[in-house]
């Protein structure tokens, strides 16, 4: 029932998305127009503009909320946050060496994302290294240490910027838009998302068993290490991807959990579904918002979140210790 | 049969020359001093804790179980427990069923029924007192139907009703063919529900037998290092420090 309930609000948020705009257009016709490939205004703004940034904010918002979830399910621990794993900000730096060395340049636009995926993947592999074992203490650390290094590179890159261009193109980057991105994004991310959703649906008992903590969950004949592992890479895959190919969005990974948590009873093996739908719904409103505002400067998709999601996230934790 | 066998049980500067056996029916106590190893070896019996030495359950060694069916065998209840999320005690009492991968409602209504918390079943386990949480927790092994059922010091800190409510309970788990073994620091209550006694000293066996014979003055004052004053006679039976 809340599954439902959640796809229903990604798929109103969805459709949303497909009207919003300066534009007036009708969605249906439009879309049919696209799929059937005849050529209207109607099929060029709903099917080439508006299609992909929507299934971008649906899956970056999805990837962020089952990333959240999941890792907050392996650490027992509420304030997990997917940066943690160091995969985020491996990608920003990945990103911001295309930005200054013209990494990639057959790519063409998906340069960022592309190098943004690989430094992802070697941040990940270095945390895990570092890990060793997947105790939440350690990996916690291990994240951190990861993420403390590839922040002082990209300082070391924004200190050392060539041109004040770069510098504001990378740091506008970093701060998260789905807009200005094609169907193409979407090939580096949905192998992702469907690579790193499968890793961390299959790990649903081990989740639901380490509520109880590591040792029950052992004794319950769950393997945690190797149960573990897969859940950090699933998450990592998905935070990797999505900032590689829309920057940080920030706070959702943090909040959508935490909204979903009371609608499953707290069950953190029921939590990642409505999490990523949740995500989806959140990320793809924010970004209608972004379009709504009135023109001129543009709000980034990033900022956005994070304005909406601190004051959101200050009365949760409000509502917790009255609770 | 014997449903737990243990015999020359080693774990590198923890454990040493661990041997015993425990039948359908049985409740074993371990007792002994702060360190003494008692719960690194039902660590080891649990399977958390890589250990040298032969360990059969039921007649088949525990090293060629899967881990899903060493857990349909072997229960375990550890020191501490807590949850990080706040989960119904319904929920709590499932995680029972996880090695089974099954959701059996007559067993996990019957752990709620044995343990008395048939009415906290929607309650949230973070807003239920010591005791309570202490009867889920219980509830939550029994759920998976062990056969041998082993408890790290579950009456710690409990009020008195809840620590003879908890020991009734694992006696009555064991009156039903089961084996039970559990580390305890109450040698009043050890005495009146354990078959026999364990007493542990520097990771070895000091003592192993009934209550009468391993909770004598002489053996509690040399392992504890204090004069122990010994009644077995009285009712309940008096164990207590001089």
């Amino acid at each position: 029932m809340i599954h439902l309930l959640c796809l229903a609000l990604a798929l109103a948020a969805a459709l949303l998305s497909l009207a919003a705009g300066t534009t007036p257009v009708a969605v249906f016709s439009g879309l049919g127009d696209w799929l059937t490939g005849v050529d209207s205004p109607a099929a060029l703004i709903v099917g080439e503009i508006r299609l992909p940034r929507t299934l971008l904010a649906l899956a970056v918002g999805a990837a962020l909320g089952l990333s959240g979830a999941a890792l907050q399910g392996l650490l027992r621990n509420p304030l997990a946050d997917p940066g943690l794993t160091g995969a985020s900000q491996g990608a920003a730096l990945g990103a911001a060496a295309v930005f200054y060395f013209g990494l990639f340049p057959a790519a063409g636009e998906a340069a960022p994302a592309l190098a943004g995926l690989l430094g992802a993947g070697l941040a990940l592999l270095l945390m895990l290294a570092l890990a060793a074992s997947a105790q939440a203490a350690t990996v916690i650390m291990a994240g951190l240490a990861v993420s403390t290094t590839t922040s002082a590179l990209l300082a070391v890159v924004l200190n050392f910027a060539p041109n004040p261009f770069a510098m504001q193109e990378l740091v506008f980057w970093l701060l998260g838009s789905v807009s200005e991105r094609g169907l193409e994004h979407l090939y580096f991310l949905l192998p992702a998302l469907l690579a790193g959703g499968t890793l961390i649906l299959r790990q649903r008992r081990l989740l639901h068993a380490l509520s109880l903590g590591e040792q029950v969950a052992q004794s319950l004949g769950l393997a945690f290490d190797r149960g573990a592992r897969w859940i950090i890479l699933g998450a990592a895959l998905l935070v990797g991807a999505s900032v590689a190919t829309a920057g940080n969005v920030g706070f959702v990974g943090l909040l959508v959990p935490h909204l979903a948590r009371p609608l499953v009873g707290h069950r953190p093996d029921r939590l990642l579904l409505p999490s990523a739908l949740l995500g989806a719904s959140l990320v793809t409103l924010a970004d209608i918002g972004v379009r709504l505002l009135p023109p001129g400067r543009e709000i980034k998709l990033g900022v956005l979140t994070s304005l909406l999601g601190a004051p959101l996230f200050i009365w949760l934790i409000w509502k917790e210790r009255r609770a | 049969m014997k449903l737990v066998e243990v015999d020359c049980l080693e774990v590198a500067s923890r454990l040493a020359g661990i041997g015993f056996s425990l039948a359908a029916g049985e409740v074993l106590g371990l007792i002994g001093p702060n360190g003494s190893g008692k719960s690194s070896l039902l660590q080891c019996l649990a399977g958390l804790l890589p250990h040298r030495g032969e360990y059969r359950c039921a007649g088949s060694p525990v090293a060629t179980l899967a881990a899903s069916e060493r857990a349909r065998r072997i229960g375990f209840l550890p020191q501490a427990c807590s949850s990080a999320w706040a989960l119904c005690v319904e929920d709590v009492v499932a995680l029972g069923r996880l090695p089974w991968g099954d959701d059996d409602r007559a067993a996990i209504e019957a752990a709620m029924r044995q343990t008395g918390v048939e009415n906290l079943r929607s309650r949230r386990i973070d807003r239920l007192s010591g005791g309570e949480q202490a009867r889920v927790w219980l509830a939550r092994v029994l759920a998976g139907q062990p056969r041998v059922l082993l408890a790290d010091e579950p009456i710690a800190s409990l009020d008195l009703r809840h620590q003879r409510g908890i020991m009734e309970t694992l006696r009555q788990h064991a009156d039903l063919g089961n084996a039970v073994i559990l580390a305890i620091h109450d040698f009043s209550l050890a005495a009146r529900h354990c078959d026999r006694l364990c007493l542990m000293q520097q990771g070895r066996i000091h003592r192993l037998g009934t209550p009468a014979e391993v909770l004598t003055e002489s053996s509690l004052s040399a392992v504890f290092q204090v004069p122990v004053y010994v009644d077995l006679d009285a009712s309940p039976p008096i164990v207590l420090a001089r």
